[in-house]
């Protein structure tokens, strides 16, 4: 009992932690996840892709098992499965409601297999509980150039497509009849938000990064219909979970992914109370501004029609 | 000089013995017929008759299985730039995350590659289409915190910002309760005669619209036909159409009512 409580205790010494060559790399390796959070997160949302994002993090788990299993490194098993998860589930799921069942059963799929697959290896509890937790402060030079690599691959991608992307995101049927290619984009957002996951994963890990990649994106968007500001504002808050959950961590001693998903979920839970309370007391004036009160989500009536 | 007279104006829609087939199953044939530029032209026919796929096949979405199609004189796919199209189901999931505005500046921009702030043009063109389809006071808004009529505006206007020739319109009036349908309507009547604009609707429910359309395209027995709007409105031809029994009441107003006498 002692010694837990220990563990939790202040760290007198947490700045020369908080400045140490690891806590070095695990700054930059946040940083660059948080910015790569926010320029897909916003996309994520507004294509309501969460769930799919959920599951290929999960997806990610048998890659990473997989990896240890043939003495590969786990990254790129962790991006194999994302990425190719992500391909399956764009061209086997077009319409949103038949994506949730096959998004669900990949994801099941997947995570009997890791379990499968870590069983079947020896040393490896710590494999796992990283790849479902995340360790930020494990980050090693060679991923930090992988993750750079992987950052300004998805900065250039979604800079090029940018704009198509957010049409066929908004409005894929509009998108599509003025000839904008919506498949292809589809399948080439799945392929950049499998490699996001890829690196979030090893941040934040499998369980928890929905609170990195989805969570932020949906505050901003609560905060602004802009979406490039939204954008902006999702990597603010990516960066501020990031910066102080590994400031929190230097100095009480925790596993950094706790609280950098606190802080991504508080700031949600804030806003979502404060949008709320405006939102209400918004109400009356939105009302009258209306052109037409009598509209009602009940279907036209039937004029004296057929 | 006969070519040249022939291009100066080529048809809207021209149907040479077109086929649809989707999925492995014929969905319409023996499609034969012109429709001239400039009219308003419903697209009438049962469920299941093929009206999607027709408007499909007109978008270049769906290719005609055999036969020829030209849309202003140009293959179907080629000629997107001239077409705007508002959707049954306008963006319905996702308008928490955009402004009304927004929306209508990527009916303009939403087809350019890279990353790319608006012009000052392309904003006072967004702002003509919102002031077009009386939805100015609007533009700020979250498309979720729109009404049904609100939100058919602003997909009028997404439409309308790239000046198209033609307007294609799938159940713009579904949804909607009648006072908001009027004023769609009444819409709609003025925005084709102030941007000599051909307007193609598909509609379950013609009454509302039967005050302002000049023609029809209607699926009778898994054939498209084509004629204006008064040969259309017949008895005998919607009931036949529609399997049901239909009359044809001429009011005071002189508008035509079509009623089951059930």
């Amino acid at each position: 009992m002692t010694a837990h409580l220990e563990a939790l205790a202040y760290q007198p010494n947490w700045w020369p932690i908080l400045t140490s060559a690891f806590m070095g790399n695990a700054l930059i390796g946040g940083t660059i996840v948080a910015l790569a959070a926010g320029l897909i997160g916003y996309f994520v949302v507004v294509r309501q892709t969460a769930f799919a994002a959920h599951a290929l993090a999960h997806i990610g788990f048998p890659g990473a098992t997989g990896a240890v299993l043939l003495g590969m490194p786990v990254a790129a098993g962790l991006g194999v499965f994302c990425v190719g998860g992500a391909l399956v589930i764009g061209v086997l799921g077009k319409r949103a409601a038949e994506r949730e069942v096959v998004t669900g059963t990949v994801l099941a799929l997947a995570s009997g297999l890791g379990l499968f697959f870590n069983s079947m290896a020896t040393k490896s509890s710590s494999t796992v509980t990283n790849v479902l937790f995340g360790n930020l402060l494990a980050i090693s030079h060679n991923q930090l150039v992988s993750f750079a690599i992987l950052l300004v691959v998805l900065g250039l991608s979604v800079g090029i497509i940018y704009r198509p992307l957010l049409f066929s995101s908004v409005n894929a049927q509009v998108a599509e009849a003025k000839g904008v290619p919506v498949r292809v984009l589809s399948m080439m957002f799945m392929a950049l938000l499998g490699l996001t996951v890829t690196m979030a994963v090893q941040a934040v890990g499998t369980l928890l990064l929905f609170a990195l990649v989805v969570t932020p994106a949906a505050t901003a968007i609560m905060l602004t219909p802009r979406p490039v500001m939204a954008m902006v504002t999702s990597t603010a808050i990516s960066l501020s979970a990031v910066w102080l959950g590994l400031g929190a961590s230097a100095m009480f001693n925790l596993p950094p992914s706790f609280p950098i998903v606190t802080i991504a979920c508080a700031i949600w839970s804030a806003v979502w109370v404060i949008n709320r309370r405006r939102r209400t007391a918004a109400q009356p004036s939105e009302k009258s501004t209306d052109a037409s009160p009598t509209t009602s989500t009940r279907p036209a009536s039937a004029a004296p029609g057929t | 000089m006969s070519l040249s007279d022939v291009s100066a104006a080529p048809a809207a829609l021209a149907f040479t013995d077109v086929r649809a087939v989707r999925g492995g199953r014929l969905i319409w044939s023996q499609a034969n017929f012109t429709v001239p530029a400039g009219g308003i032209v419903a697209v009438i026919g049962p469920n299941g008759s093929g009206k999607t796929t027709l408007l499909h096949m007109v978008l270049g979405l769906v290719p005609a299985a055999s036969g020829h199609l030209e849309v202003f004189g140009r293959p179907p796919g080629q000629a997107n730039d001239s077409i705007g199209y508002v959707p049954q189901h306008y963006a319905e999931s996702s308008g928490e995350a955009i402004r009304a505005a927004d929306v209508v500046l990527l009916g303009l921009t939403g087809r350019r590659w890279a990353f790319g702030r608006s012009t000052a043009a392309q904003r006072r063109q967004v702002a003509q289409a919102l002031a077009a389809v009386e939805a100015s006071e609007i533009a700020g808004r979250r498309l979720s915190t729109l009404s049904g009529g609100q939100r058919q505006r602003i997909a009028l206007a997404e439409a309308l910002v790239a000046q198209p020739k033609l307007l294609i319109l799938d159940e713009p009036l579904a949804s909607l309760d009648l006072h908001s349908q009027r004023d769609i309507v009444a819409l709609l009547a003025r925005l084709h005669a102030e941007l000599a604009v051909t307007i193609l609707v598909v509609a379950h429910d013609l009454n509302p619209l039967l005050p302002i359309l000049d023609s029809a395209i209607y699926l009778l027995d898994g054939h498209p036909h084509y004629a204006p709007i008064h040969d259309v409105v017949d008895e005998e031809l919607l009931t036949h159409l529609y399997g049901t029994p239909i009359q044809v009441a001429h009011t005071p107003h002189g508008e035509l009512y079509m009623q089951s006498t059930l």
